[in-house]
């Protein structure tokens, strides 16, 4: 018995087709993974669904009846409800508090607050939670239990299918394993779980079918019994390598080493050995919550090592990676990477001129004709550039204190492609120059055509390393499960 | 949050260290209070003085009671994540709304009342939809609307005027026993404020929209409403200061809120009480304590004769010393 049905869902955002066509359906005591490549489309999908995103094209069925979601409130009503990453609690409301906000029930006008405890504590006891109890303040819970109590709030509002997304992504291992028993007596409840994951295991583990999504249309609907993880590796990123890439480092090129780290380890990461060498660009893989970012954030002193040792040094600031010529472009370059109401001069000037001991270099024109803006116009305020501008001027912000490490998160994400080629251009240059780089990306075609080498990490430690030219799914089946081929 | 076994244990793992740390700033506030009140004690007696008679006791609360109802509005306003730099201009406003309407007259205390009330509600309306409609930021709206109603205060009134009838008079003088009728009303007004939070839906979506408007509102909190409601309560409890300053001075004047400092210090006591200033967290119970912390400090100061400038820096201190303790304590709990 189908209890959900989507077809034909289209979106775009601003201009850029983000969805076209995706069918989805699921029935009542089925757990149904979603599973694709970082920007495939499944959390747009999943927002559509919850009423945050409204679909340009297609319709939703809710059994059998055509249903229309302008706002988050009207999804829940009709039994939808999705448990971000991200979860939507107060920390310092009890637990009941947050199960019921919006909806406090009331006698007399007054809440109610032991009817609001009773059900909370019916709700968890169903669920078989017995670690923390209604009064408790959010706060104080693991990650764990937060998840708990959304899905609490999920049963509290009669919800029907519950979404959600990558909902082991901030687990402990043996955390999992509850997550587990719970989405089963979801099930068992007649509930229908749309599972979003990367993982593979879990796929297998907890679904009957599994949908692909990739660039935002949907591959195939499959039952999991049918399929193995290899074939659903190549069903996710099955594509060719067309886009053009600068020529790779001859194996002259690649010189000394310019950054060493042995056994580097922080909160979140752990044993992390690495070299990069000057001339090279090492690709660095692994999906969303793997500690990617994390480590080039240790790297650069921002988020540092507590433990390990790091040649030359081991940063314990910002102004220590800078000071040890190590640059960052990050991945939010407006909130991390630029004064956006500043001038292009401004802003390329940032790190020269925070830089003790070091003049300003006053040929900023040069500088922007290096890294080809267009126009190259210093006096330009940054929010007005495109956003392939905007990275060029990040990239100048660095090239002005030349760094012997750059660190690159995402450099290319919500670039167009004439600015992405020039992008890479440019990388492939400063590389020659001798600076050596580190380029974070979630693009494997990008990755593999720009790497030299590929790094993979998985759970906060390095998987394993792969030579230039490996496979989109030899990157992906050690991402998603540590193993080599 | 990272690496606790909790659930392995059957209940949250908590370390000694975090468990210290989860002290109630509403049991800091009180603590603190008991200590000023002792260490007061002794520093009077060591001077000579008597410091626990029923004269500073009533003081004290004489004191406390103007500022500790509007400091009670004004938490509403923080813990929705708003705030409120009018009540200053609107409490004279108000004192001058009450001696002109009752002129003296016995039978104009409930028009007077009355008038005061509806205009109190009716700046904190404005307040409020300024906020939420023309979305301006709560600083900016209310130092606005406190602009506005000095330009019009001191363009009609160039000192008191109006006067209060005797019998209302006995509002700010009366007491019974120790206690005086405005700590009394002081008190009922704090009371409600604790039921509103505590007991009502209004008072759960207050918490909700200071603590994440975006989680509220899609938890189905119409957040604006909240909002507005909240600027509403906070200007009428600055419209019932007002009043009983009328009682106290026999009439109204033009800058009785401000000579009282009521916008900045009822934010200081707030936040002395252990509200957070970004809203969310915190209660009525902090905020009385803060604003009898402050009182007992003034008395302390008053009775040894310490000279002002002395007894400012130390209010300084005592109020930046207490939220770097309050935000020690949040920091601890985070790990």
């Amino acid at each position: 018995m189908t209890l959900l049905g989507m077809r034909g869902i289209g979106k775009r955002f601003l201009g850029v087709r983000v969805l076209s066509g995706v069918d989805l359906d699921t029935a009542a005591g089925e757990v149904h993974a979603v599973v694709g490549e970082n920007g495939a489309g499944k959390s747009t999908l999943m927002k559509i669904l919850a009423g945050v995103h409204v679909p340009d094209e297609g319709t939703i069925e809710i059994d059998g009846r055509p249903v229309a979601f302008g706002h988050p409130l009207e999804a829940q009503r009709a039994g939808v409800a999705i448990i971000y990453q991200e979860f939507n609690l107060l920390p310092d409301r009890s637990v009941a508090e947050n199960v019921f906000l919006g909806r406090e029930p009331a006698r007399r006008g007054l809440v109610d607050r032991a009817a609001m405890e009773a059900e909370t504590r019916r709700l968890l006891d169903e669920l078989g939670e017995t670690s923390f109890g209604p009064r408790d303040a959010v706060r104080r819970l693991s990650v764990a239990q937060q998840q708990v109590v959304e899905i609490v709030k999920a049963l509290s509002v009669d919800a029907r299918i519950i979404v959600m997304d990558e909902p082991t992504a901030s687990l402990a291992e043996h955390e999992v394993e509850l997550l587990y028993t719970l989405v089963r007596r979801l099930q068992r409840r007649g509930l229908a779980v749309l599972y979003i994951s990367h993982r593979l295991r879990e796929v297998f583990d907890l679904a009957q079918r599994v949908t692909v999504l990739k660039d935002g249309a949907r591959v195939t609907t499959v039952p999991t019994a049918e399929v193995g993880p290899d074939e659903l590796v190549r069903l996710m990123v099955g594509r060719e390598l067309r886009d053009y890439f600068p020529p790779r480092a001859a194996p002259g090129e690649i010189g000394e080493v310019r950054l060493s780290v042995r056994g580097g380890g922080n909160g979140r990461l752990r044993g992390i050995d690495l070299d990069l060498r000057a001339g090279e660009i090492t690709g660095l893989a692994g999906l969303q919550g793997s500690g990617r970012t994390e480590l080039v954030k240790a790297l650069f002193g921002a988020e540092p090592f507590a433990e390990g040792r790091m040649e030359p040094r081991r940063p314990r600031s910002v102004r220590d990676g800078v000071a040890a010529g190590i640059g960052l472009v990050t991945e939010d370059r407006k909130a991390e990477g630029l004064a956006l109401r500043q001038s292009v001069r401004d802003n390329a000037l940032l790190v020269a001129r925070a830089t003790a001991g070091r003049q300003a270099r006053g040929d900023v024109r040069a500088l922007l004709e290096r890294v080809r803006l267009s126009p190259p116009d210093p006096e330009q305020e940054v929010r007005y550039l495109s956003g392939g501008n905007q990275q060029k001027v990040v990239l100048a912000k660095w090239m002005t204190v030349g760094p012997a490490v750059l660190l690159l998160d995402e450099p290319t994400r919500g670039v167009d492609v004439g600015a992405k080629a020039a992008i890479h251009d440019l990388m492939r240059q400063l590389a020659r120059d001798g600076t050596a780089i580190l380029m974070i990306s979630s693009e494997l075609p990008e990755l593999i055509g720009m790497s030299d080498r590929v790094v993979v990490m998985r759970d906060g430690r390095i998987a394993g390393e792969l030579p230039a030219g490996s496979s989109e799914e030899a990157i992906m089946r050690l991402a998603a499960s540590g193993e080599a081929t | 949050m990272n690496g606790q076994s909790l659930k392995q244990a059957g209940r949250p793992a908590r370390p000694a260290v975090a468990a210290l740390r989860e002290i109630d700033p509403t049991k800091v506030i009180y603590l603190a209070l008991a200590a000023t009140l002792v260490i007061g004690w002794v520093l009077v007696a060591v001077d000579g003085g008597d410091f626990l008679t029923v004269e500073t006791i009533v003081g004290i609360q004489q004191r406390s009671a103007a500022l500790g109802i509007v400091a009670v509005g004004q938490t509403l306003a923080i813990l929705a994540g708003s705030l409120d730099l009018s009540v200053a201009y609107l409490i004279s406003l108000c004192s001058l709304v009450a001696a002109e309407t009752m002129a003296g007259r016995d039978g104009g205390i409930a028009a007077g009342v009355a008038a005061v009330l509806a205009v109190s509600a009716l700046v904190g309306l404005v307040n409020g939809m300024v906020i939420t409609r023309l979305r301006v930021h709560a600083f900016i709206a209310t130092l606005g609307t406190a602009l506005i109603i000095k330009g019009v205060v001191d363009h009609l009134y160039d000192g008191p005027a109006g006067s209060v009838p005797d019998s209302f008079q006995r509002l700010g003088y009366d007491r019974i026993g120790p206690v005086p009728v405005s700590a009394l009303l002081w008190a009922a007004v704090a009371a409600a404020a604790w039921f509103l939070l505590r007991r009502t839906r209004l008072g759960h979506r207050i918490y909700a929209v200071g603590g994440d408007e975006e989680v509220a509102r899609l938890s189905g909190v119409r957040t604006d409403r909240v909002v507005v409601l909240t600027h509403v309560l906070c200007s009428v409890c600055a419209g019932v200061a007002g009043l009983l300053l009328a009682a106290r001075l026999g009439a109204g004047a033009p800058t009785v809120g401000t000579d009282g400092g009521y916008d900045l210090e009822s934010i200081a006591a707030v936040v002395l009480g252990g509200t957070a200033l970004a809203g969310g967290k915190g209660g009525v119970a902090g905020t009385v304590g803060g604003v009898l912390l402050l009182a007992v400090l003034d008395s302390v100061f008053n009775q040894l004769e310490v000279n002002s400038f002395f007894k400012d820096v130390v209010r300084g201190l005592v109020i930046v010393i207490a939220v770097a303790v309050y935000a020690r304590r949040r920091k601890g709990r985070q790990i």
